[in-house]
């Protein structure tokens, strides 16, 4: 982006000042013998020209909203409208849960995110064995689509975006979602949101998983391919490195694995028989705010530029919407710390600070309680007040990308790019993301890094205020959100009342043609929709998806 | 010292996917000389027990994150002691509220390290308390 005869006179007089700089620290040494970003990548002392004298801004940058979208995939950016102000809720019942999202509403949010509780997430029915203690805790128990009903009662979903954190079962809620809709009286068609969808993920961080991972991947593409005809609005997936990195991964590993996985879908689609400009268009990701801010924001920016030009270069992508990376993002959960638990709302509110100057679509901000409970309602309010004070009072989303050109910046993003690209290429020579997974290469390397960051905390090399640095004793506490035990009772009655009521015969014969569905070939999501319409539960869909596809078990490897 | 190494069981209980935590205690124990077993993801607490009678080990560590240890901590210790195991030292973790400890206390876990907590300071309190 200079001149070249310019960067070397430049690169002459930067060695003289270092020598300078030298002799002064021989008398006053620095901080650090060596600086790092967490996740390990050297910091120079000071970014000249000279670091990023052989970028081409045309080439590597970009103008907003235009390959390789370095600066951001659109050409106003907040100029334009502000990311969507998301927070993830859902906890209890669907009737509580349904007063949350109404709450939030009412503070100004402006699009929900829903939490399902864990037998809802693994294909249980809230009165399975499995299910002991876990209904309602992180999240909503959905059991049938008469939940669903509840749970949006009251808002309309042809004006709400909402996003549905859901995976192996995505395509039996989002089924729900349009069966509610239908029954509000509003088209699929007109239904705007994302559900999560990222089985790989799964297997490599969260832990979520039902099925194989080949089995899985039909129901992906097969949500893909019917969201492409009938709801094309959707966003069929969203490709998360969130769970990687909240899994101790380095800020490079969540690019790569993300990026990787993202690969992994797209190959998958096209051997399904879509082309590319057909489905890409739809995907979107899902990336951590964690710590180390500037390697955040460098971090977004690299994604974005490296995604472009895998589509374009590798798949042949035309439509610049598929070459788009847009993401949520929400702030680091395991940096939340137990200890002096208000410092959290400033650890949030640097995060959310980093994914908007990184160019962030939609936004969640953690709870400063989320170390000890589920959040207060308290403090949710304090968690979206951060990115409204972001928003509108601290003048960062007047310009487009304001830390580009930054030399830190420019060169922090091409490191990181440079780190993940080289992962990538050992996971293609591997076979792709899911024979990585397999034969868990991605966990073993996200394990490693996880246990070094422990380490340094405990060595004291990584300072965590409150807990090896600046320490107190502590008497009082927040209040907490405490739930209700009688809960998971209230729920099981209720599933207990739709068993009786509902038509059993056509409840069978429809998860009979389900399973010859899944035997075969056919596209599964319309009898999905057709098996939710006639209120049969989620474990009873799932139960009959169990016994075609087989269970997931994952080694052990610590 | 020829004294055998501790062995320790690293259990997940309940549908929580959020190991992190769990593979780091048993990669620090093991660090510190302990024999471990990492039980994976999904436990229900008769599977936890099975394993810690099986394995032979001296401690049990149970990982939740998801709130669901009030419900899943107390039936290991039941059903251990019910079993024979009257020796097994059961410790817990994860995000639990400092009021649900007295509780889990009474049914015998016999502490609780919450977020935060060194993992030297788990090493030292299984060498204190171990038989």
């Amino acid at each position: 982006m200079f001149d070249r005869d310019y960067v070397q006179q430049l690169e002459q007089k930067q060695a003289e000042w270092e020598q300078r700089v030298a002799k002064e620290i021989e008398k006053r040494p620095e901080r650090k013998k060596e600086f790092t970003t967490d996740s390990g990548i050297g910091i120079e002392r000071a970014y000249t020209p000279v670091n990023i004298g052989a970028k081409d801004y045309e080439r590597d940058l970009g103008f907003p909203g235009e390959y390789p979208f370095t600066r951001g995939v659109q050409s106003t950016m907040y100029r334009g409208r502000l990311w969507t102000m998301r927070q993830y809720a859902g906890f209890g019942t669907a009737e509580e849960t349904n007063q949350r999202f109404k709450y939030l509403l009412e503070q100004g949010q402006t699009g929900l995110s829903v939490a399902f509780d864990l037998p809802t997430q693994i294909g249980y029915d809230s009165d399975h064995p499995l299910a002991r203690g876990e209904v309602g805790r992180v999240g909503v128990a959905i059991n049938s689509l008469e939940d669903m009903e509840i749970l949006f009662d009251g808002i309309p979903l042809d004006r709400v975006s909402t996003s549905m954190t859901i995976n192996a079962p995505a395509a039996v809620l989002l089924a729900m979602y349009i069966a509610v809709a239908e029954k509000q009286g509003v088209p699929a068609d007109k239904l705007d949101g994302t559900i999560q969808n990222d089985i790989l993920k799964e297997y490599v961080a969260r832990g979520t998983y039902i099925f194989p991972p080949r089995t899985s991947m039909r129901l992906v593409t097969d949500i893909f391919a019917y969201c492409a005809k009938n709801v094309p609005k959707w966003n069929t997936i969203s490709i998360s490195g969130y769970h990687i990195r909240e899994a101790g991964s380095t800020a490079a590993q969540e690019i790569a694995f993300t990026l990787a996985d993202g690969i992994a879908y797209v190959e998958a689609a096209r051997e399904a028989g879509l082309e590319v400009d057909e489905f890409a268009p739809r995907l979107s990701f899902f990336f951590n705010a964690h710590v180390n801010f500037f390697e955040e924001v460098a971090k977004f920016r690299a994604a974005r530029r490296l995604w472009a030009r895998i589509m374009k270069e590798r798949f042949g992508a035309k439509n610049p919407r598929s070459q788009m990376l847009r993401f949520h993002t929400q702030t680091a959960g395991c940096s939340l710390t137990a200890q002096q638990p208000e410092v959290n709302i400033m650890r949030v509110a640097f995060q959310a600070l980093s994914a908007v100057l990184g160019g962030t679509q939609s936004l969640h901000t953690n709870s400063f309680d989320e170390a000890l409970a589920l959040p207060s309602e308290n403090a949710v309010r304090i968690a979206l007040r951060t990115q409204q004070v972001i928003g509108y009072e601290i003048g960062v989303t007047d310009t487009v990308d304001p830390l580009g050109g930054s030399y830190f910046i420019e060169a922090l993003t091409d490191a990181l790019e440079t780190e993940a690209q080289e992962y990538l290429e050992r996971i293609d020579a591997t076979g792709g993301a899911v024979k990585s997974i397999e034969l868990g290469f991605m966990q073993q390397e996200i394990q490693e890094s996880a246990y070094r960051y422990q380490k340094a905390i405990e060595s004291g090399e990584k300072m965590v205020i409150g807990v090896n640095k600046f320490q107190m004793q502590e008497d009082t506490r927040p209040a907490l959100l405490r739930l209700d035990p009688a809960i998971a009772e209230r729920q099981v009655e209720r599933l207990a009342r739709l068993r009786e009521k509902r038509d059993a015969g056509r409840v069978a014969a429809v998860l009979q043609r389900l399973r010859e569905a899944a035997v075969g070939t056919d596209p599964l999501m319309p009898v999905i929709l057709e098996a939710v319409r006639a209120y049969a539960t989620l474990g009873e869909i799932c139960g009959v998806l169990r016994e075609v596809f087989g269970e997931y078990k994952a080694e052990q490897v610590v | 010292m020829a004294d055998r190494p501790i062995r320790a069981l690293v259990a997940k209980v309940g549908l929580d996917g959020h190991d992190r935590g769990a593979k780091v205690i048993a990669r620090a124990l093991r660090d510190a000389g302990m024999e471990v077993i990492y039980t994976g993801l999904r436990q229900t607490p008769e599977q936890v027990v099975e394993a810690a009678l099986q394995e032979d080990v001296q401690v049990v560590g149970l990982s939740s994150l998801s709130g669901a240890h009030m419900q899943l901590f107390p039936p290991v210790v039941e059903l251990l002691r019910a079993k024979g195991g009257y020796d097994i030292l059961v410790i817990g973790g994860g995000v639990i509220p400092e009021e649900d400890i007295p509780y889990l206390k009474e049914a015998g876990i016999t502490e609780i390290f919450g977020p935060g907590t060194p993992t030297t300071r788990i090493v030292e309190y299984i060498r204190e308390h171990v038989s």
